[in-house]
């Protein structure tokens, strides 16, 4: 009885929402999206208060100077909805630690031993796993990524290590203190775009040529904070799963 | 023509991944179905141009969650680990 | 095409949600849901025969067409916001199967 009911609640919804696709009224067809009465034609053509200019790969002197649009989107127009997420992350980590952690732990005992090549192995791996981690957070601006990806790459590199070896567990401290410092440097660069030119989280440095690396103001150093705060508070989370309390 | 082939394949087997991913008997073979649909959403991502979110999904869906679900299961007592 | 699988992905979604006994069972089908929901949203800002939006030295000017980036920045916000959620709920599965010692819901009796 309650199985009908719920297949036909849920064929309701998608009954109504294919029929309001069909009507072209909200949404357009599939693939035929027109970008110039959208909001995204001022953000492609870096330019939110006037009309008509056009940016090329090489220029400068734009609004924002970063290669990638989708990049000045999170980092720059809508940065204020990336300080909403930071904080949703940081909220996340704070409640597994203090539901699954205490003060004495003893790392989670699993029934096989990893074997000499692992151990070896990953060591070399953790060092190339971290470069490349931080590679794709600083060029944010100029290939895809960002800070987000790259900052999930670190904590795979901890998430390694503790795979790895039976007894490791890293210097949560370190982490906890290192997922603080980043989360307050944010606000701060907010807090310095607002005295220097009167908006929060402005971008106060100068454009640089579209192209560069050292180009598009804050951009990469808000980038690097963001790749240090996630990988941090995904290796608070992964070492929260993998301890278990002193039996007493 | 080609584009179009690619996209139905890619939604049939999405759509019966799922299905089995919410439908099957033993813990950890939904856990392996769901890594799988993130996986082949990931393809879907590219095809549709979206390079960013392509990237960024691959490694959450792969490093993260799949490693949660995993550890969590680890932890049940009587388990054959 | 792609748009109809991803409506059907949120409907078998949401009706694991509605009908599973399993924590984990329930946890997994929300997942499900979010990973439709990001390919309905990025669904809407194709266009067809753009390219994607990166200034290189191929594509060097704005006049091109290129896909919408509005939405492309909104999912990568809610891909992570659905791992945080993740975490939290498998941080709860973990403390209830410690104290009741099962994960369906109906053989948590009342302690």
């Amino acid at each position: 009885m309650k199985k009908f009911l719920a297949l036909l609640a849920v064929i309701a919804l998608g009954v109504g929402i294919i029929k309001t696709l069909d009507n072209n009224v909200s949404f357009p067809k599939y693939g035929e999206a027109v970008i110039e009465s959208r909001v995204s034609n001022f953000y492609i053509k870096k330019n939110v208060t006037e009309e008509n200019s056009e940016v090329l790969f090489g220029g400068s002197d734009y609004e924002t100077g970063s290669a990638n649009f989708v990049t000045s989107i999170v980092a720059n127009y809508r940065s204020f909805d990336t300080l909403g997420e930071v904080t949703v992350l940081f909220i996340s980590a704070f409640g597994v630690a203090l539901l699954l952690g205490s003060k004495e732990q003893k790392r989670l005992e699993l029934n096989f031993k990893p074997n000499f090549m692992l151990q070896v192995g990953s060591r070399a791996l953790f060092a190339i796993i971290v470069m490349v981690g931080l590679y794709i957070s600083i060029h944010g601006h100029l290939t895809p990524g960002g800070g987000f990806p790259g900052g999930t790459i670190i904590a795979a590199s901890v998430l390694l290590l503790y795979l790895s070896n039976d007894k490791f567990r890293t210097n949560i401290r370190g982490f906890r203190f290192m997922q603080s410092i980043t989360g307050a440097l944010y606000v701060i660069i907010g807090l310095v775009g607002l005295f220097v030119s009167g908006f929060f989280l402005e971008n106060f440095l100068g454009t640089g040529i579209v192209g560069n690396l050292f180009s598009a103001g804050i951009i990469p150093i808000v980038y690097i904070i963001i790749g240090l705060k996630v990988g941090s508070d995904f290796s608070i989370i992964i070492d929260s799963f993998l301890t278990k309390e002193v039996s007493k | 023509m080609f584009n179009t082939v690619i996209e139905v394949i890619l939604g049939l087997l999405l759509l019966f991944l799922a299905y089995k991913a919410i439908d099957s008997k033993e813990l950890i073979k939904s856990v392996m179905y769901l890594s799988a649909v993130s996986m082949l959403s990931v393809v879907g991502f590219a095809l549709m141009q979206a390079p960013d979110v392509a990237v960024t999904e691959a490694v959450i869906g792969s490093g993260m969650v799949t490693a949660l679900f995993v550890f969590t299961l680890l932890s049940r007592k009587g388990v054959k680990r | 095409m792609i748009q109809i699988a991803s409506i059907l992905l949120v409907m078998l979604g949401l009706y694991g949600i509605l009908t599973n006994r399993n924590i984990i069972k329930i946890i997994i089908s929300l997942n499900i849901f979010e990973v439709g929901l990001n390919l309905f949203i990025v669904s809407l800002a194709y266009v067809e025969g753009g390219i994607d939006p990166i200034l290189t030295s191929h594509s060097a000017s704005s006049t091109l067409s290129f896909v919408d980036p509005l939405p492309h920045a909104l999912v990568l916000t809610a891909i992570v916001i659905g791992v945080g959620t993740t975490a939290l709920g498998l941080a709860f599965a973990k403390k209830i199967y410690a104290k009741y010692g099962t994960y369906e819901l109906d053989e948590m009796g009342v302690e």
